[in-house]
Parts: structure tokens; C-alpha cells; sequence
């Protein structure tokens, strides 16, 4: 049995390949002394985390950026994917001369705990069994994945961070960091955020787990170990989702109604319209580089993030005290982290007196936005870094 | 409420150097260090200028444009509204709390300015002053709702809902009971006017006006 599962290396998926050995890739482990103490109250020990880094860090070592991925981001942010062979997820705002700008920062960006792309998941193998996690792995939050952050930046000896930025789940470590971390944090950028999951959210959370526990091949998450693979569960998950990060006049401009390679119906289930090719295409192509149980593990992770609840449910102390300067961005057709999520950062960020801007920009492409070429959010992420920087002394400090 | 460099002071007085010189009365009356709250930024002008003296400064500005503006300009701004989102801020926040040529757009200039002095040590608000001269002459011989250069909208699309004269401000400020530390009129060069001039004088040759005021007691 477990010979079968893990002779399933030469399918076509890359995760699982990446898991343990991941490519393209930094790798930090963490052994028996340095146990990964998570909320659940298990320790996660040994674990390993996986990450990129691009720029050099200065002599002071005071231009560091760790940038947090979403869901399904990973630590390839600026550079080639090496499962889809696709540029990096923030190519847009990544790179030499860009807004997080690599000649100028040092940029760390680790793949997440409970993730598939090399960090440990539910997909790693556990070194005391020698078989894949499964549903063995303990549940983790978003705190974890930000403590394991932490030890990364120990490990590299990195004591404080120039900035920390990221969107949607990366906009929620960032807050996280923010709350945990104050005295390590100088600038914060938190795009498409929200300080808790919506009731909405874990809604269709909910759906996408159901969708992956419902496919026969999930196999109570031992799909691995039996040779299975949920992949029909997991596209499903992935469409809905999909259409959560986008938005009706988004959908609409791009699809409308319009038919897929045919100009009538065929009076079938097919996929008549472009749209249900286009979520297809979403949701086959996702299956191929992720896993179905670190899907399970992020959206759970994510639906417990509440930084207010951890602060006797008053926002405003969870930045108390807070020298950290804040940019906050949002996106006016973001149904899924709306700009009254953002707003409710700035409300709890201005009680503490912190030093906050705030920044709703005008697009119809929804919740995505935050990945997308959107020259105004480019153009505040720089203006925002570089005040940041000089406020900082990098330039004194190169 | 609009942006006052957009819509509401498009013909301000300005220096040589192109600064507004109502702006620089007021940045003349923040000290060093201090921490400010721009209530109605606009572009950041007015921060921009703190800036070089050392202030803390931070905003809130109604229109997207002008907040995007400031904020890849670096400068701490959210977009926000005067009437509905100073309520958030705590008590003793900021040593000074800055509203310039925004009262008379807001929808109720008293609660505003009772709001900056509970946020701020000191407010400082600088307006138009609807008691200038040619503004009276306009009215009374012309019949028709005031238009100048600095207030160049009519009146069924002016942003400007709340006009005063000094007088009427003046006596705001003793009906909410704040102390003024300093007033200063403003011809139309934007020169001030003679310092021991009679409020009368202020009210009737001042173009606008600036007040720097505090709580009482």
C-alpha cells in the first residue's frame, strides 16, 4: 500500500513531487530542537520550509521585504514556476525596477505551512511514518504560518523586516505580523485584506472542501498513500472559487455571453459558453500543481483568522502601540474581502493612532485585482515603499 | 464635501515659489515635530510642506483621486469623509488638527470643528470669508448669489454649502466654547492684513481667513 503511494511520482502532478524536494527553491529544516509550536497545541517537529529569495540583502540588513502568498500562491513570485512553467505570480509588482523593486530590497518570500510546494503540508512526508501526511497533519492557522515565518527570518538572521507585504490570505499574515511581531515590522502593506473570514467566506470554503471530500478518489485523505487522486473534486473547488476572486462586470467583459467555438447551442451539458471553458480550464489546470488536503488545510486556516478575537475582540489592540507604518489598499469590485473589511483595519489602526493610508482603487476585476497589472496600485505600493525606504535610511544604508 | 485644490480654491492666492499662502499661515502656526491631522488634503499640498518641518502628518481626503495621489506621493492619507469619520478618531490624538477651505463644504461645520478639538490639542481652520466687500456689493447691487475668482461656482453646483463671514466664525468659536490663539485675514493677494486692524476691518477687506484655536479650559 504505501509502496503504491508513493510510486505516484510519475503522474502529472506537481506537487507532490515538489513536496518533499522542491525545486528551484531555498530550503530551511528545522530539526528535533526547533519545534514549530501551532495554536492546535501540537508542535510540528521536524518541518521544513520552503522559500525564495531575490536582491541582496544590505550590510545593515534593514532592506528586507517578506512577501506572504494567498491560497494558492506559492513561493515563485517573481520567477518561473517550475511545475506550470509559468512567470511568477507577481512578475507585475516583483522584479528589478519594479514597485517591491529587487535592486533596491532583499526579498524573502516563504511557501506556507501546510502548503504544497515544499514547505511542510499534508503532502510532506512524515518522518516518523515515512508515509504522506494526510489528514495526520495538525491543523494550522494563520499564526502558524507566521511563527514559522519568523523562525525563517531567524534562521537567515534577519531581525527586522523593512516591509511585509501581501494580498488576500498573504494580506491576513501580514496583519498577523503586524499584531505578533510590532517590533519587527517597519512597513505593512496589506492588499484585498481583512482582519477575519466572513461568515460568506467560510461559506464557500465550506463548499470547495466539500466538493474535494466528495470525490470518491479522495479516499478520507489518503489518497496518496492509496494512489488516488481527487482531482475532480479539487477543479470543482477551484471553480467556485474562482468565481469569488473575480466579479460579474469582470465575467461579464471578458465571457459575456458568448459561445465556445460554436455560434449555437448544442442542447447538452458541454461547455457551451466561454465561461464554463475558461472555469474548466481553472479548475484542471489548478489540480495539476496543487494538493486537494492543503487546499483542505489553507481554507480551514483561513477561516479561523480573527485577529480581533485574540484581543478580547477589540481590533485597535492588536496594533496598540504599534510604530509600524501601514498602507492599506482595496479594490471597489472586491465582493470577497470588500473595502469595508479594509476600512475596519484603518478604523482599528487610526484608534491606536498608527501611521495609516488608505487606498480604495476603482477596477471591476474583484478580488483578483491585487495579482493584476493595476497601475494605481502599483503606483501607491512605490510611492509607499520608497517613503518607507527613505524614512528607513536605505539609501544611506546601500 | 470636494477636494478644496480641485473644486472649492481653484484661484488661490499663491507665491512665487507657487505655494499657496494660505497654506503657509497655517504651516507657520504647526511647530516642529508636532503631530497633524489634514482634515480634507486634497493633493498632500499642505503635508508636503509640514514634511520639511518634521511633522507627523497624516490626512483624510474625501476624493479617490487626491488620496491616491498622496499616498504613492508617501504621505499617510485615507480616504475618508470629514462629517461621518472624525466620530473614529480618539480623544488627544494630535497636537493639531488642520481643516483648510473645507468648512463651508461640510455638512455640519460645528460637529466638525467640536470633533477637531477633541481629536486635536489645537485646530487650525482656515475658510472664505463670505463678509468680503466685493461679495456684499455683489449681492446687494448685483441680486444674484455671489461668484469670485476664488468661489468660482454658481449656486446649484458649488460644493460649498456653509458660507460665514468672520464674524459668524468668530462667534462659532465662543458658541463651542474654543479660545482663539491667533486670526489672521487674508486680502485678496493673500497678504495678511494689518494685525491690530478692528474685526469689522477683517471681516469687510479679509478674503479668507485663518484661526488657530483651542480647547477652552
Amino acid at each position: 500500500m504505501a509502496e503504491a503511494g508513493l510510486s505516484i511520482s510519475d503522474e502529472p502532478r506537481g506537487s507532490v513531487r515538489e513536496a518533499d524536494n522542491p525545486r528551484q527553491s531555498l530550503l530551511a529544516r528545522f530539526g528535533p530542537d526547533q519545534p514549530l509550536p501551532l495554536d492546535c497545541g501540537v508542535d510540528l517537529s521536524p518541518f521544513q520550509i520552503a522559500y525564495k529569495i531575490y536582491g541582496t540583502l544590505n550590510p545593515a540588513r534593514s532592506n528586507a521585504v517578506l512577501l506572504c502568498h494567498a491560497l494558492t500562491g506559492d513561493q515563485h513570485v517573481a520567477s518561473e514556476h517550475p511545475v506550470t512553467g509559468k512567470l511568477g505570480w507577481w512578475e507585475t509588482m516583483v522584479g528589478p525596477g519594479k514597485p517591491i523593486d529587487t535592486n533596491r530590497y532583499f526579498i524573502i518570500c516563504p511557501n506556507v505551512v501546510g502548503a504544497c510546494m515544499g514547505s511542510s503540508g499534508p503532502s510532506s512526508t512524515n518522518a516518523k511514518t515515512g508515509k504522506p501526511w494526510g489528514l495526520d497533519f495538525p491543523v494550522i492557522t494563520i499564526r502558524d504560518m507566521v511563527r514559522a515565518q519568523a523562525m525563517l527570518l531567524d534562521h537567515l538572521g534577519i531581525g527586522s523586516l523593512f516591509a511585509v507585504a501581501g494580498g488576500s490570505m498573504g494580506g491576513m499574515q501580514v496583519l498577523q505580523w503586524a499584531a505578533s511581531y510590532p517590533d519587527r515590522v517597519f512597513a505593512v502593506l496589506p492588499i484585498a485584506a481583512a482582519t477575519r473570514h466572513s461568515a460568506q467566506n467560510i461559506a464557500f470554503h465550506e463548499v470547495g472542501r466539500q466538493a474535494v471530500m466528495a470525490d470518491p478518489e479522495w479516499r478520507g485523505g489518503r489518497y496518496l498513500l492509496e494512489g488516488t487522486n481527487p482531482r475532480r473534486g479539487l477543479a470543482v473547488a477551484r471553480m467556485g472559487a474562482h468565481i469569488t476572486y473575480l466579479s460579474d462586470a469582470a465575467l461579464h467583459r471578458k465571457f459575456g455571453r458568448r459561445f465556445q467555438d460554436r455560434s449555437n447551442p448544442t442542447f447538452s451539458f458541454d461547455a457551451d459558453f466561454e465561461v464554463e471553458s475558461y472555469l474548466r480550464h481553472q479548475g484542471i489546470s489548478f489540480v495539476e500543481r496543487f494538493d486537494a488536503n492543503s487546499y483542505l488545510y489553507l481554507t480551514r486556516a483561513m477561516d479561523y483568522f480573527d485577529l480581533a478575537a485574540d484581543y478580547d475582540g477589540v481590533l485597535a489592540n492588536a496594533f496598540k502601540g504599534t510604530t509600524a507604518r501601514f498602507c492599506v489598499i482595496s479594490f471597489t469590485s472586491d465582493w470577497l474581502f470588500p473595502t469595508s473589511d479594509s476600512r475596519a483595519i484603518v478604523h482599528a489602526l487610526n484608534a491606536s493612532s498608527a501611521r495609516v493610508s488608505f487606498a480604495e482603487i476603482v477596477t471591476d476585476k474583484g478580488h483578483d485585482a491585487f495579482l493584476l497589472d493595476e497601475p494605481e496600485l502599483l503606483a501607491i505600493v512605490r510611492g509607499f515603499l520608497g517613503s518607507a525606504g527613505k524614512a528607513r535610511g536605505l539609501d544611506e544604508a546601500r | 464635501m470636494l477636494t478644496r485644490t480641485d473644486q472649492t480654491m481653484a484661484q488661490t492666492a499663491r507665491t512665487p515659489g507657487g505655494a499657496r499662502v494660505d497654506l503657509l499661515v497655517m504651516a507657520e502656526m504647526i511647530g516642529h515635530g508636532a503631530k497633524v491631522l489634514d482634515v480634507g488634503c486634497g493633493d498632500g499640498e499642505l503635508l508636503k510642506l509640514l514634511e520639511r518641518k518634521g511633522v507627523d502628518g497624516r490626512g483624510i481626503e474625501l476624493s479617490r483621486d487626491g488620496v491616491n495621489e498622496c499616498v504613492a506621493k508617501g504621505l499617510a492619507v485615507i480616504q475618508g469623509d470629514a462629517d461621518t469619520d472624525l466620530s473614529d478618531y480618539p480623544d488627544d490624538a494630535f497636537d493639531y488638527v488642520i481643516l483648510s477651505q473645507t468648512l463651508q463644504a461640510t455638512r455640519h461645520p460645528r460637529q466638525v470643528l467640536e470633533h477637531m478639538l477633541r481629536i486635536g490639542r489645537q485646530a487650525v481652520v482656515s475658510f472664505p470669508n463670505f463678509g468680503h466687500w466685493r461679495i456684499r456689493l455683489e449681492l446687494t447691487f448685483g441680486g444674484r448669489m455671489p461668484r469670485t475668482d476664488n468661489l468660482p461656482e454658481t449656486w446649484y453646483d458649488t460644493p460649498n454649502i456653509h458660507f460665514c463671514t468672520i464674524k459668524d466664525f468668530h462667534q462659532l468659536t465662543s458658541v463651542i466654547g474654543a479660545r482663539i490663539e491667533r486670526a489672521v485675514a487674508l486680502n485678496a493677494w493673500g497678504t495678511p492684513l494689518r494685525l491690530n486692524a478692528p474685526w469689522w476691518f477683517w471681516n469687510l477687506f479679509g478674503e479668507q481667513a485663518v484661526f488657530l484655536l483651542s480647547r477652552r479650559g
